[in-house]
């Protein structure tokens, strides 16, 4: 009875790790082992199915070879600076502007965040019809006299990203605003009622003294929205689909179609690792600042 | 008579600093004013081209209100339109969609509750790098994943099925939903369970009935954000799903990309507004939840 007893009180001790252990082990497979399995595929010739032959760096050589990917790489950096730029600047903006005791602002915000609980996909649908030049703005700018307005910006191969960098901040820029706002109503009042006392306006108050509080906000922005740019798929592919031809090509389209469309899955593997370690090389050291922190505090 | 004057420029300055307020007022709430026409344009040119019959999409303007109001591009949409070569409106994707997102939601919240309650009121060493390996699974870039993962569905037998899709969004909402139960319950005092643990009540019995009702605010933002990140996942819908068995995402984007024949843009409209109106009202309903879930992994508690 008694080994009885000590039995299930070590069972007892240990429940708390069976019971987690199922979704541990889900999680180990799933995301490491899966990274591991995809890293060992980016070192074969596999083409429609996985071989294991190992073929060194070939694949990354390949990639590299590709200008698809070059094009892929480049509007990442352009999508990336303008859509991280506009995002913060416009939601720090709205926060401060929302900020200042203003009426409806339950509603204000409401309005600004509502994009963030769309599919890309519905967004991307929303701005083709919108940017569609022949039916969409510029054909309302025309008709209403300034008919040499050209607004083509999503059938020029040049321009066409930038039409992804617009759907992109609209549907973004409200999760900014809500970090800043949060960390706004964070900051003691007391400072800023000090400063004023001190006869400084409100502009350098905000420069000097306030933006530069909302640092842990702002670094929390940069990342999570950087994260959202680089796994940026479904709202390129809605969008322009890559188009035109391969202009608004990334990095994510990239991996898909060349995985699943042109049966290069050692391309596409090796091109998954590219982006896996471009999100590493941003997200550890956040995390691990953000963990060391908390554990301090 | 000096007295009268220097009342006159008082009245005067206090005049003027009226307006200034006024004008500043002005430089708040116009900005604002104009960003929430912004945001609000695409949802109102979806809303009104979905409305409108199509000759008059093709002759009139894509923001003006409709001339006639007609259904048909709702009922074109939701029974009508066609996926591929199956033309049976978004109807059976929408329930795809529901079929897969009821059980991702609930086992994925559930999974994730017990997890945070075992790494803050059971903790074990070890625990927090346990945190740290789920944590990263939040942040991964999923084409990492995508091809093992077609591999692992087929050897399971689950591809291209909806059970499939339920068990990849379970296995990447843990990460997620133990980040939000753990960081919640961190803040609830451990006393709570020690006076349950002299009382008697064992490993289960304290989470039942003395952590779960507490919960009820963070059960309802975990599955908001998975409800909404689910039905709005297109990757692993368009990578592991084909054909009859596609969520609405994939759906809507087949019938949007077809390019055969007259653009039906109404139909498109519709159709995206059927996609979004779960996830709209969800946010309608609890947007306060949504906010605190979006906001969860960014601001430090």
């Amino acid at each position: 009875m008694n080994a009885a007893k000590s039995f299930s009180s070590r069972l007892a001790g240990w429940l708390p790790r069976i019971v987690v252990a199922p979704s541990l082990l889900v999680v180990i497979v799933t995301v490491y082992l899966f990274i591991l399995w995809t890293g060992v595929i980016s070192f074969t010739s596999s083409k429609f199915v996985p071989i294991y032959d190992f073929v060194g760096l070939e694949q990354f050589v390949r990639l590299w070879a590709t200008p698809r990917w070059h094009t892929a790489v480049a509007n990442l950096f352009i999508f990336s600076a303008l859509f991280l730029l506009l995002s913060t600047g416009i939601g720090l903006l709205m926060a401060i502007l929302l900020d200042q005791n203003i009426r409806s602002e339950g509603f204000l915000r409401a309005v600004y965040l509502y994009p963030m609980a769309l599919s890309f996909i519905v967004t991307g649908t929303a701005w083709k019809w919108i940017l569609n030049p022949g039916l969409g703005i510029q054909k309302v700018v025309n008709e209403f006299g300034w008919t040499d307005f050209r607004f083509d910006w999503i059938t020029d191969p040049k321009m066409a990203i930038y039409t992804v960098v617009i759907a992109g901040v609209w549907q973004s820029s409200g999760f900014a605003m809500a970090i800043f706002l949060a960390g706004l109503r964070g900051i003691d009042n007391s400072v800023i009622k000090a400063a004023q006392i001190e006869g400084a306006s409100l502009p350098l108050i905000y420069r000097q003294i306030i933006i530069p509080m909302l640092r842990p906000a702002m670094l929390s922005v940069i990342v999570l929205l950087s994260y959202i740019a680089i796994k940026s798929f479904d709202l390129v592919l809605a969008l322009t689909n890559g188009g035109p031809g391969s202009a608004t090509e990334l990095p994510s389209t990239f991996m898909f179609s060349a995985t699943f469309r042109r049966n290069q899955m050692g391309v596409g593997a090796a091109s998954a690792i590219m982006m896996l370690m471009t999100v590493a090389a941003i997200i550890i050291p956040y995390l691990y600042s953000e963990l060391r922190e908390r554990n301090n505090g | 008579m000096a007295n009268a004057l220097s009342q006159q420029t008082q009245i005067g300055d206090a005049l003027s600093q009226k307006n200034r307020m006024r004008l500043g007022r002005l430089f708040i709430y116009g900005p604002l004013g104009v960003m929430a026409i912004l945001y609000l344009m695409p949802l109102w040119v979806m809303v009104v081209t979905s409305l409108k019959p199509l000759d008059e999409i093709y002759g009139g303007s894509f923001i003006g209100l409709p001339q006639t109001v007609t259904l048909d591009a709702w009922r074109a949409a939701w029974s009508q339109a066609c996926i591929g070569t199956e033309c049976t409106g978004l109807k059976p994707y929408f329930v795809n969609s529901l079929l897969m997102v009821i059980p991702a939601v609930v086992l994925s919240t559930a999974i994730g509750a017990i997890n945070g309650y075992i790494l803050t009121k059971w903790r074990f060493p070890g625990a927090n790098f346990v945190f740290g390996l789920l944590l990263f699974g939040c942040f991964l870039p999923y084409q990492a994943i995508l091809i093992p993962m077609a591999r692992t569905l087929g050897l399971l037998g689950l591809a291209g099925s909806i059970p499939g899709l339920i068990f990849v969004h379970v296995a990447y909402g843990i990460c997620f939903t133990t980040l939000f139960f753990r960081n919640y319950f961190v803040s609830l005092p451990d006393e709570l369970t020690k006076a349950a643990m002299v009382d008697g009540a064992g490993f289960f019995r304290i989470f039942w009935s003395v952590i779960l009702p507490t919960s009820i605010p963070i059960i309802v933002v975990s599955c908001i954000w998975q409800f909404t990140q689910i039905w709005n996942d297109f990757l692993f819908g368009v990578s592991f799903t084909s054909g009859g068995n596609s969520p609405i995402t994939v759906a809507l984007n087949n019938i949007v990309n077809v390019t055969t024949g007259r653009k039906q843009y109404n139909v498109d409209m519709a159709a995206a507004m059927i996609a979004a109106i779960p996830t709209l009202l969800v946010y309608i309903v609890a947007g306060r939840y949504f906010v605190r879930g979006l906001t969860a992994g960014a601001v430090k508690g």
